[in-house]
């Protein structure tokens, strides 16, 4: 077996290649313009990658499970609520949608309060089986996505159009100063990070084993599932959403690295998103020509992926 | 010292643990039997802090357990629950060094090292220390989770039926483990057990559960005896006295 460390350099070697690749690629006449929106864009897939990869592995080490996310749980049918709402009541000319702090305050904070209302009612006695929580993150999902469908049938064509560039995830048009913000975002979480990898890896027992440990386990919970939903919030209101990229890279860093640390699971999850985004980006810009957007293809092959794991895991329950 | 005083626990309207009093003396193994449902891992659970008593106390010297520091009553007691399962990638030694985290934080020292060590010899577990949990046999890894809570080296340790999957040789090699805990170091051990055998071979003290409620409770020769044990379980158990240790022959007696 190789080891962990080796594997892991293997993987950042991998994405610093991507991101060479994505920066200085076919860059030759309009340098001066091409390269600083190209930074832009590969601040926020790293950005993305990193948080969304964290929020997603933690969140399955307290929830006990493999094939949850917070996305999978109808945070990003939350925040294409808010989005519709806001140019179904405001339109995209008022303020909600041309301050873009305002706009990507209001979208994290809903998201991060309804994940918290959710999570009380769900993890609340941590005992309801995996399938229920799946079939509820299914129904509130559909839910949200009807009543945006319904709202958005309502709302003017063209503002319409407006709202449908915002409901789609791409790192073509990120605003560098909602970047600068995020990166203050995701610093703050690591530095929580950093103080709980180890109650972290004593919680991968369940419950009773991290309890009888020593872990004050039901508070740990509340706070990593706060921690959880505000790293998502903000990847999803700086990019949109990409619903199946944090279960493809978590479950493949489990695979690859099979270990328990968190503070080695959590790198290499993130080390496989950035890889995925931005030599996804790649693909799509300079060989697909932008005739498709990676959330499509992400959450094309993710979705695929997550119906193995289902079956995987049905097979191995039996 | 652990006593618990009149302690309740209800599941909706249904009493699981009723007014349950027990002082748990220290340095001895004290067997918790009783029928299934009787409300044993519950009474367990309430103990270990794992689960909150509806009404009544648990004192760890003379301190109610609520008001202790989760960090320092890991410390002191520890608790094995009856069925565990991870499907974390964890090797054996991984998981026992798991049990030395009151102490070491995740940073194992030296002298970590040396109770991992201590533990796995214990559990003759050497052999499979580099396996992976998940691919263990159910008897193993039961073993190995003994050897975490060993490792944790607690003044008390509480098991819910430790003996689950295991062998006739590896029961009696943990009850023989169990005694020498209690004997050469002074440990106090409460263990959930369904072979009233092996609780009257090994343990000092015995309770006994029924609906929820403390039926018997006192020296294991006052309570392995065909009388009592008709209370406990509705049996007639017969008892014989083999090699100076009584044996209850139950499996051809009847309700
Ligand atoms: N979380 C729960 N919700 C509802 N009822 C419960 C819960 N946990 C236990 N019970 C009930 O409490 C009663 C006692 O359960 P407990 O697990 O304490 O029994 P036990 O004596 O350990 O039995 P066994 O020997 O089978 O392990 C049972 O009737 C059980 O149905
Ligand atoms: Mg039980």
């Amino acid at each position: 077996m190789q080891k962990n460390s080796t594997k892991l350099i293997f993987l950042a070697v991998l994405a610093i290649i991507g991101i060479l690749l994505y920066a200085f690629y076919d860059i030759k006449g309009g340098f001066d313009y091409a390269f600083p929106r190209r930074m832009v864009r590969i601040g926020a897939m790293v950005v993305t990658g990193i948080a969304i990869s964290y929020s997603t592995v933690v969140f399955q080490t307290i929830t006990q499970n493999r094939i949850l996310t917070p996305s999978v749980m109808g945070l990003d049918s939350m925040y294409e609520v808010v989005q519709t709402l806001i140019y179904f009541f405001a339109g995209s000319m008022s303020i909600w949608v041309l301050n873009h702090y305002l706009n990507f305050g209001a979208a994290v904070i809903a998201m991060v309060l309804f994940a918290l209302i959710l999570y009380r009612f769900l993890f609340r006695t941590n005992k309801h089986p995996i399938y229920l929580l799946l079939l509820i993150g299914m129904i509130i999902g559909t839910l949200l996505g009807s009543l945006v469908t319904f709202l958005q049938v309502l709302i003017d064509p063209v503002e319409y159009l407006s709202l449908q560039t915002r409901l789609f995830a791409s790192f073509t048009n990120v605003k560098s100063e909602l970047l600068y913000i995020s990166i203050g975002i995701l610093f703050i979480a690591f530095i929580y990070g950093y103080r709980i990898m180890g109650k972290l890896d004593v919680m991968s027992l369940g419950r009773e084993n991290a309890m009888n440990l020593g872990i004050n386990y039901d508070r740990m919970v509340m706070n990593i599932l706060i921690l959880s939903s505000v790293l998502i919030a903000t990847s999803t209101a700086l990019i949109g959403p990409i619903t199946f990229l944090g279960l493809i890279v978590a479950n493949l860093a489990y695979q690859f690295l099979s270990t328990y640390k968190h503070s080695i699971l959590i790198l290499g999850a993130s080390l496989i998103s950035i890889i995925a985004l931005v030599g996804g980006q790649f693909f799509v810009e300079h060989i697909l020509e932008l005739r498709t957007t990676l959330s499509v293809i992400i959450n094309f092959i993710g979705g695929i992926y997550f119906i193995y794991l289902l079956l995987k895991e049905s097979r191995s329950t039996r | 010292m652990i006593e618990i005083k009149e302690l309740t626990k209800r599941f909706g309207k249904k009493s699981v643990v009723e007014n349950v009093s027990v002082t748990i003396e220290p340095g001895t193994i004290t067997s918790f039997i009783g029928p299934n449902g009787a409300g044993k891992s519950t009474l367990l659970s309430m103990v270990s802090r794992l689960l909150d008593a509806d009404t009544g106390d648990v004192l760890l010297d003379q301190n109610n357990v609520k008001k202790w520091k989760s960090g320092e009553f890991a410390k002191r007691v520890s608790i094995l629950k009856q069925s565990n399962y991870t499907n974390v990638r964890l090797s054996v030694r991984e998981l026992i060094s798991f049990g030395r985290y009151p102490y070491s934080k995740g940073r194992l020292t030296a002298e970590d090292d040396k109770f991992v060590d201590q533990a796995i010899e214990y559990m003759n577990l050497e052999d499979m220390q580099n396996e992976f949990i998940d691919e263990l046999s159910g008897g193993q890894r039961q073993r190995a989770f003994i050897a975490m809570v060993i490792a944790q080296d607690t003044d008390y340790v509480l098991l819910d039926e430790p003996l689950n999957n295991l062998d006739m040789k590896h029961s009696v090699q943990i009850m023989k483990i169990l005694r020498k805990l209690v004997d050469d170091l002074g440990k106090t051990v409460v263990i959930v057990l369904h072979d009233i055998n092996f609780a009257s071979v090994y343990s000092d003290r015995i309770v006994a559960l029924k609906d929820g409620k403390l039926v018997k409770n006192g020296p294991t020769q006052d309570i392995i005896n065909s009388k009592a044990l008709r209370e406990i379980y509705d049996m007639d158990i017969p008892v014989q006295v083999q090699n100076g240790c009584r044996i209850c022959v139950y499996f051809n007696s009847h309700a």
